[in-house]
């Protein structure tokens, strides 16, 4: 750079469209909450939120050719981004229906009327009896959005920390919002955040430590210097290290694993499904493209690494899933298992690998919203039913809801004409065509323990008498009712016709640089 | 001095940053760690900016502390709103969530 004069940056607006539509309703919906009375205020922000998104994808498919890099470099539109992205915006959508549901509870939605009130306080309960409901959920949601999307295509080591942030910052705020049992949500809210925050600084030390050793923070930079200089020192081990763990964290891979049982618990069920599924996506597509594109030169270094991460996360969150008790702590564990199965697909480092990592993320973002979906209107008296053993009898009771909960578990399981065993079969392939047998052979062993509590779940909803205290399926509003049936169609369509996913994942190509 | 020193003191830094997130219990102490852990990488940052002679690290700095701003106030935000309910700021004393 030029130390003598800063000249203005050239930025292509239309291009950056899809981002400025999310960021400006975000923007948009924090005036709302200030300005709109209140009884308006609900209206308004479900057209920005539902309508930025729309608008967000429209403009998205009709730029999806473009293949540049946008804003100095900062930003790169890329087949693999432009998909996640599109991912972000369909995940967050149905996400998006299930923080709308406002039928389940008698109370109102399932948000605290007010974040600040204090939990069973004579404050809390007059707003609980005045039935006031709180909006600030939205552009909360939409700044997270934007974060994702941003973290997906971001081309240097600055724009990857601040999307990074602006991701998580609004999701630490949204896993304390519970209306009930709400101690449990705030202590989720401060694990995630404190580990989080500590997580993100690891990764900017770890940019600090690049940045000194190549002299620049774009990726494309990164990976010329790298090439440059062979020889490698302990700052860029370093650096490239400190920077895995921020990014590992995020997605919950052992041994960085333990906010996400905690805060998949304690946060309201609709924030969990909507962070369970699309930050796991935003997650990978940087790790993919900050190892693929940044640290190619590398990959003889952090292939091992990974692999290894890769096993014990899958082993860990299979064997520790099985003893579970409570059924979103049971998917939490789950959700570790999966993203080690992913990791499977990063590691290969072959396009095939970046592919079948995609086509997984697709797979699992849908089942983890149907099953959140389903968490969300199974409810005892006291709000949702958390034990398993409440589940009991609830496939005979309810079969539609039973049907489509043993479909979901069935697809996280891997087995035949559901999603997850085109996905677990893309990953499989795409590690043994890198000669990776013993992983293959590992991620086998764990799909079989996995498949044990997976089928637990149905044996225990079809064939085990319904408990006294048992749950039953509240009747949801149309969004909780459509969320669930686009989850139940997309994780059949991909078993039974991936193809067009798959051709349009080939289409996509590679990142760009 | 060369920027030896300041790297050699931003990675010092960091790692009592580190080591107090570790071992300390107090919320409001653990956070105050995490900004120390910012504020050395902004510090290499600016000292790796010097070694190069370019600008980015410099700018980088002043990016870092606008989020480690917004840090604060989500941060604080949930301690405060658990130190409410709890009359405590004890990271180990919230302990609801397990197995």
């Amino acid at each position: 750079m030029n130390t003598d004069m800063l000249t203005a940056p050239s930025v292509d607006y239309m291009a950056i469209l899809p981002l400025l539509i999310v960021a400006g309703a975000a923007v948009i919906g924090v005036i709302v909450e200030t300005f709109a009375p209140r009884g308006a205020r609900r209206t308004i922000q479900l057209f920005l939120a539902f309508g930025s998104l729309v608008a967000a994808f429209v403009a998205l498919v009709s730029e999806a050719g473009l293949r540049s890099l946008e804003v100095e470099g900062a930003i790169a539109f890329d087949g693999p981004g432009m998909l996640l992205m599109g991912l972000i915006l369909l995940a967050s959508f149905v996400a998006a229906m299930l923080i709308a549901e406002r039928q389940l509870d008698p109370a109102g939605d399932s948000f605290a009327p007010r974040a600040s009130a204090l939990p069973g306080s004579r404050d809390e309960r007059e707003l609980t009896a005045r039935g006031y409901l709180q909006t600030e959920v939205w552009p909360l949601f939409l700044f997270a959005v934007l974060g994702m999307m941003l973290f997906v295509i971001s081309n240097n080591l600055l724009m990857m920390f601040i999307s990074l942030e602006v991701m998580s910052l609004p999701l630490y705020l949204l896993a304390g919002m519970a209306r009930r049992r709400r101690l449990l949500s705030q202590e989720a809210a401060m694990k995630y955040f404190i580990l989080g925050a500590f997580s993100s600084a690891f990764f900017l030390f770890g940019s600090a430590l690049v940045y000194g050793f190549t002299g620049s923070v774009e990726f494309a930079a990164i990976s010329d210097a790298l090439a440059a200089q062979p020889g490698q020192t302990y700052l860029v081990i370093g650096g490239v290290g400190l920077i895995s763990v921020g990014l590992l964290f995020k997605i919950g891979a052992v041994p960085f694993h333990q906010w996400v049982p905690d805060v998949y618990q304690g946060s309201p069920s609709a924030v969990t499904a909507f962070m369970a599924a699309t930050v796991k996506v935003a997650a990978f597509g940087a790790i993919l493209r900050i190892f693929y594109v940044a640290f190619g030169g590398l990959r003889w270094d952090w292939e091992i690494l990974l692999w290894i991460i890769a096993g014990l996360t899958m082993v860990v969150g299979s064997i520790v899933a099985v003893v579970q008790t409570d059924i979103k702590r049971m998917i939490a564990y789950s959700s570790i298992a999966q993203a080690g199965f992913i990791l499977m697909g990063v590691a290969s480092a072959t396009p095939e690998g970046l592919g079948a990592s995609i086509f997984y993320l697709t797979a699992y973002a849908f089942t983890t919203l149907g099953i959140f979906a389903v968490i969300m209107i199974v409810r005892d008296g006291s709000g949702e039913a958390g034990r398993l053993s409440q589940w009991a009898g609830l496939g005979r009771r309810s079969p539609v809801v039973g049907a489509a909960f043993a479909i979901f578990m069935l697809s996280l399981a891997g087995i035949p004409l559901t999603s997850g065993f085109i996905a677990k079969f893309a990953v499989f392939s795409s590690a043994l065509a890198v000669d990776q047998v013993i992983p293959v052979i590992i991620a086998v062993i764990s799909s079989v323990i996995a498949a044990f509590f997976y089928g637990r779940v149905i044996v225990i909803m079809y064939f085990r008498e319904p408990e006294s205290d048992g749950a039953t399926v509240t009747v949801p509003s149309a969004f909780t009712t459509l969320a669930l049936a686009i989850s139940v169609a997309v994780t059949v369509l991909l078993g039974v016709l991936p193809q067009p996913v798959l051709d349009l994942i080939e289409q996509a190509g590679v990142f760009i640089r | 001095m060369s920027p030896d020193h300041y790297i050699l003191l931003s990675v010092v830094l960091f790692t009592i940053g580190t080591i107090g997130v570790l071992v300390r219990r107090n919320a409001i102490v653990v956070f105050m760690s995490i900004e120390l852990m910012l504020n050395s990488a902004n510090l290499a940052f600016v000292a790796f900016a010097r070694m190069h002679g370019n600008l980015d690290g410099q700018v980088i700095a002043f990016f870092v502390m606008v989020v480690a701003a917004a840090e604060v106030v989500v941060g604080l935000a949930i301690i405060v709103a658990l130190y409410r309910s709890r009359r405590s700021a004890s990271i180990d004393e919230p302990n609801l969530l397990k197995y």
